[in-house]
């Protein structure tokens, strides 16, 4: 892929949300929200405990309560179709695999008639022992099947001599507890099945309609045809939206036990924490060791991790150390074991995001222990080539963004000596880390782009703007590509009556779209030419990956924080953060700051705040909500600033463009923990860190 | 959450007798906490007395230099009020120190006093609590303790009271006016909010049926010099791990009068007299301050998760009142 666009004109200019003035004035519909007739509501019940089975359910009380319309039940459920993905497979059997499971769901006239009914449910048990606490020794521990994907383990050089060779050895254990993604938009999906038709139709906050549409029509056996999956607004998924869910299915049955209504259903903020994916608790040992000028002579970097005895999703925390540094013997390991816990899944930089935190500090720890400063270590660990596969980097820029970064946070200079500056009662130090994200493309997109009667070119492509700004970078990508302005494109998105899309995840929406438009655009022009008779129309896709497979193509970024503890109270402040990033070309600056920024907070939060506590008596999120699963508020958030460096990276798509959503969180809490040691001499090795844990 | 009747009396009498007289029947002001315990189904009212009406939502000045503040004046406009932010800083402070723009503009004075501990286990139906179901166990005792009380729990409750405001009135004095079923009476804080002991579902000394219909702040000239100090886990929107309310009188380098309160270490706003009087007669010198803070959490009872209240709770007050001698020398 060497053709490029046109000199990009819309590409590149910070065109603010095409969508933003109706999300602003409430006519951007979000799921729930959807003008439908004579809609029912859902209210499930969730099971009180962690493992074991229901041996009744008395549904007699909630059917009495005036407007509830149905009780489903693992009794009268209907039969799925296919349960082969267990996440899926809701009131099939009396089995309870978690704390949260949906064990019967009401359906009412209104969402309190239906809260209340479900109340109102009474759920006999009989329980089981459970474990749901990942220790590093669990008997349990398993090294999962990588079919397909990237190894679990690798192993190159002579890891266990190198080891006992390094001058400088660091050999730390750091762990990231559950955290859950809470989107700011609850999962909700509206069902609407249509007997005599055959169809079935949801309005679901979702990051991907296409694949929300193919899980659920295998599940209830349908035709993809029969099935159609509406999204054109989402407030947010950071990928616990990335699939369909049980919710998905429990209001598609609940549609179905009652045609020609539509069922709505949102989860509370407190069932999120049960039902939509989480990121797993890591403990992640990394032992680095250097020779007296910093290099690195071996890397190794073990991960434990859980995942459900429903389903299992491996997390692949120590994949980036396999990338970020060179070093000749290094080793990763992946390990798992499967709990009586809720399934987990994607959450932002799923591996990158706790392994970078892992990596990095260790990179930190290994600074102080060879008397380097943080950042020219990593510049003398740069590998010329990538370490995995030995091939090219496509466009490796993480010295520069190091170098440009500590320029313009004010880095140089520092006196390295952990806890040596107070400004009155607050100790002060600064952090820094990289960030890197690899470039994913999903191929099989496909787009259409039709020549209107009004002049203008409708683009029509099934992706989902999650609130990142797709609705206006895709936009700006059909402009260029089709060489006309912003405004000529009519772009249809969030749809599944519209051409196949893959998933907004992986940091790959805007490349794998994008891809597919600028294909459909060369199609339409190379059959109908620059004049084209209104009603031209044509299709392609981005079948093929386009990557260039002969280079390693990656994007970089350093991560610099500025951090306060009180000295008396132990309190956390981050009074400034920098991050300096490489991504290809920008396709929109505003959204793309966005996201920086967007990801930066959730870097900072996931290093002071999020923490899910799962009590390991009863095997349920105890703080599970807003007033105790903390993110940071206005007040916790300083002077963020951003920038990138100025490119294109035309191996990883025909826009000269890479991934955003991601990388802004990878690395982040490692640049803060780092502050937070040079501000006080605390090395706290587990996140998050609380005033607690720095208190003296 | 089940349907529920709502009445909106013209006169307190009636509010109380709608209340006294109906064992189902609660109060609701602002609405802040009780509507979202009413959506978690832990507080089941089968009918709502909305008392905003019949309260007064105004602050007055009384004529022996006490403040009367109306039960039903908004956290937001008692923490505004000029004569509250000159004579009582550390109320002030310790309002807006509370939950957020929006709640404060609802939440009541009264109601802020009664609102009800953010106990995770309290909080979910699922879970054994003595407070929310007597007899059924304390599950907060041995699960997640970042918030547990570290002073006056017993074995059947270890919950924090969660209100910042209290923890002001209860350093500062402050009189309760209620009106119940035999008429009017006070209660003087501390006083109002009891320790858990065998009843851990009683959070006050009040009954079924009393309301709240005013607040008076004393005349108490130490307290022009006082301050309200929070430490939670972000920066704004988090109940408190450890608050320290203080005031002090000090003459040639002597405390002759303190007071201080602590939030988040109890069930009830911790009025601290031990720390007082080891605080009265002595130096203004932080290892004097650190002294009294050691002396009131002697007696600290701690877990692991909660054991790092005893060392905040001592360096926060000594970092107020450090803060409040270094004004008084300017």
């Amino acid at each position: 892929m060497t053709e490029t666009t046109s000199q990009p004109r819309a590409m590149g200019r910070p065109l603010a949300r095409l969508e933003g003035a109706d999300k602003v004035t409430g006519r951007a519909p979000y799921a729930y929200e959807h003008a439908l007739e004579d809609p029912l509501y859902l209210h499930p019940v969730l099971s009180t405990f962690a493992r074991g089975r229901v041996t009744g359910v008395d549904a007699s009380e909630a059917e009495a309560l005036e407007g509830v319309r149905a009780v489903l039940t693992p009794g009268n459920a209907e039969r799925l179709a296919d349960t082969e993905d267990r996440e899926f497979a809701v009131l099939q059997s009396d089995e309870v695999a978690f704390h949260g499971q949906f064990v019967a769901a009401v359906v009412a006239d209104t969402p309190e008639t239906a809260r209340q009914a479900a109340g109102l449910v009474r759920v006999d048990y009989e329980r089981s022992q459970h474990d749901v606490v990942l220790t590093v020794d669990h008997e349990g521990l398993y090294r999962p099947e990588s079919e397909g994907g990237p190894a679990s383990d690798t192993e190159q050089g002579e890891v266990e001599e190198a080891l006992e060779r390094a001058e400088f050895l660091v050999d730390h254990t750091y762990s990231t507890p559950t955290e859950h993604n809470n989107p700011m938009e609850p999962h909700t999906t509206v069902a609407l099945w249509e007997e005599e038709a055959g169809r079935l139709t949801l309005y679901d906050s979702t990051q991907g309609v296409h694949v929300v549409r193919a899980s659920v029509a295998a599940v209830f056996g349908l035709e993809l045809e029969q099935v159609r999956v509406v999204a054109p607004h989402v407030g947010g998924g950071f990928g616990s939206k990335g699939e369909a869910h049980a919710h998905d299915v429990l209001a598609a049955m609940a549609a179905r036990a009652l045609p020609g209504r539509p069922v709505k259903f949102a989860l509370t903020r407190q069932q999120m924490f049960c039902l939509v994916g989480y990121r797993t608790p890591t403990i992640q040992r990394v032992r680095l060791g250097a020779d007296r000028e910093g290099r690195l002579g071996v890397l190794v970097h073990d991960s434990v991790e859980q995942t459900s005895t429903v389903k299992e999703f491996p997390e692949q925390s120590a994949m980036c150390s396999r990338w970020m540094y060179a070093a000749p013997h290094r080793r990763t390991t992946h390990r798992m074991a499967a709990l009586d816990v809720p399934v987990n899944f994607w959450m932002r930089a799923p591996g990158e995001a706790p392994g970078m935190y892992a990596l990095e500090a260790a990179m930190d720890e290994l600074a102080q222990a060879c008397g380097l400063d943080p950042v020219e270590l990593r510049v003398r660990n740069e590998p010329e080539t990538d370490p995995q596969s030995g091939n090219p980097w496509s466009d490796r820029q993480l010295v520069r963004c190091l170098r440009e970064g500590a320029e313009r946070f004010g880095w140089y200079g520092r006196d390295p000596a952990p806890g040596a500056r107070r400004e009155g009662d607050w100790l002060v130090g600064t952090g820094v880390a990289s960030a890197s994200y690899p470039h994913l493309f999903n191929p099989g997109s496909v787009a259409h782009v039709r020549y209107g009667d009004d002049g203008r070119y409708e683009v029509g492509i099934g992706a989902v703007d999650i609130g990142t700004g797709s609705w206006t970078a895709l936009t700006q990508i059909a402009a260029d590509a089709l060489g006309c302005s912003a405004d000529g494109v009519r772009l249809r998105i969030g749809d599944t009556a519209l051409p196949e899309a893959s998933v907004a995840g992986g940091s790959s929406g805007t490349s794998s779209w994008g891809t597919a438009i600028v294909t459909a655009a060369r199609a339409f022009r190379a059959e109908h030419g620059d004049s084209p008779a209104p009603g031209a129309s044509a299709r392609a896709s981005a079948a093929q990956d386009t990557v260039d497979e002969g280079y390693a193509v990656y994007s970089f970024g350093a991560h610099f924080a500025e951090v306060r503890v009180h000295s008396y109270t132990g309190e956390i402040r981050v009074p400034r953060m920098f991050g300096m990033f490489s991504v290809g070309r920008v396709v929109n600056p505003r959204t793309v700051r966005s996201q920086f920024l967007g990801g930066m907070v959730m870097g900072m939060s996931m290093a002071l705040h999020e923490e899910s506590f799962r009590d390991p008596r009863y095997g349920h999120i105890a703080n599970g909500d807003f007033a105790e699963y903390h993110v940071p508020t206005n007040a916790d958030v300083g002077d963020l600033r951003v920038d990138w460096l100025e490119g294109e990276d035309l191996r990883a798509t025909p826009m000269g463009s890479r991934g955003v959503g991601e990388i802004g969180i990878v690395g982040t809490a490692a640049a803060v923990a780092n502050a937070v040691h040079h501000a006080t001499g605390v090395r706290v090795r587990d996140l998050p860190v609380t005033p607690d844990k720095v208190l003296r | 959450m089940r349907p529920f009747d709502y009445s909106r009396p013209a006169e307190a009498s009636a509010a109380v007798a709608a209340v006294a007289g109906d064992p189902g029947a609660a109060y609701i002001g602002g609405g802040t906490n009780l509507v979202d315990r009413m959506k978690l189904g832990i507080t089941r009212p089968t009918a709502l007395v909305d008392v905003r009406e019949v309260l007064s939502d105004r602050i007055e000045d009384l004529p022996d230099g006490w403040i009367r503040v109306g039960g039903a004046v908004p956290n937001s406009d008692l923490a505004a009020h000029p004569e509250v932010r000159r004579r009582f800083p550390v109320l002030s402070q310790a309002l807006l120190a509370g939950a957020s723009g929006q709640l404060r503009n609802a939440a009541t004075t009264g109601g802020n006093l009664l609102q009800r501990t953010r106990c995770v286990y309290f909080q979910n139906r699922a879970m054994p609590c003595n407070k929310r179901e007597p007899g059924t166990g304390c599950s907060a005792v041995g699960g997640y303790g970042r918030y547990n009380a570290v002073l006056g729990a017993s074995e059947h409750c270890v919950a924090t009271h969660p209100s910042d405001m209290a923890v002001a009135m209860t350093a500062l004095g402050a009189r309760v006016h209620v009106l119940g079923p035999a008429g009017e009476r006070t209660v003087d804080m501390p006083g109002l909010h009891r320790l858990p002991g065998a009843e851990p579902e009683r959070d006050t000394v009040l009954e079924h049926g009393d309301l709240i219909t005013a607040v008076d702040l004393p005349h108490l000239p130490l307290a022009l010099r006082s301050a309200y100090r929070k430490v939670r886990d972000r920066a704004s929107y988090a109940f408190a791990l450890v608050s320290v309310a203080a005031a002090l009188d000090v003459v040639d380098g002597t405390v002759v009068d303190a007071r201080v309160a602590f939030g988040g270490l109890a069930h009830a706003p911790w009025r601290a007299h031990r720390a007082e009087e080891v605080l009265r007669g002595g130096p203004t010198t932080e290892e004097a301050f650190r002294e009294a803070g050691r002396a009131e959490l002697a007696g600290a009872d701690t877990g692991p998760g909660n054991a790092f209240k005893v060392p905040m709770a001592v360096n926060t007050l000594a970092l107020v009142l450090r803060e409040l001698t270094a004004e008084e020398a300017r």
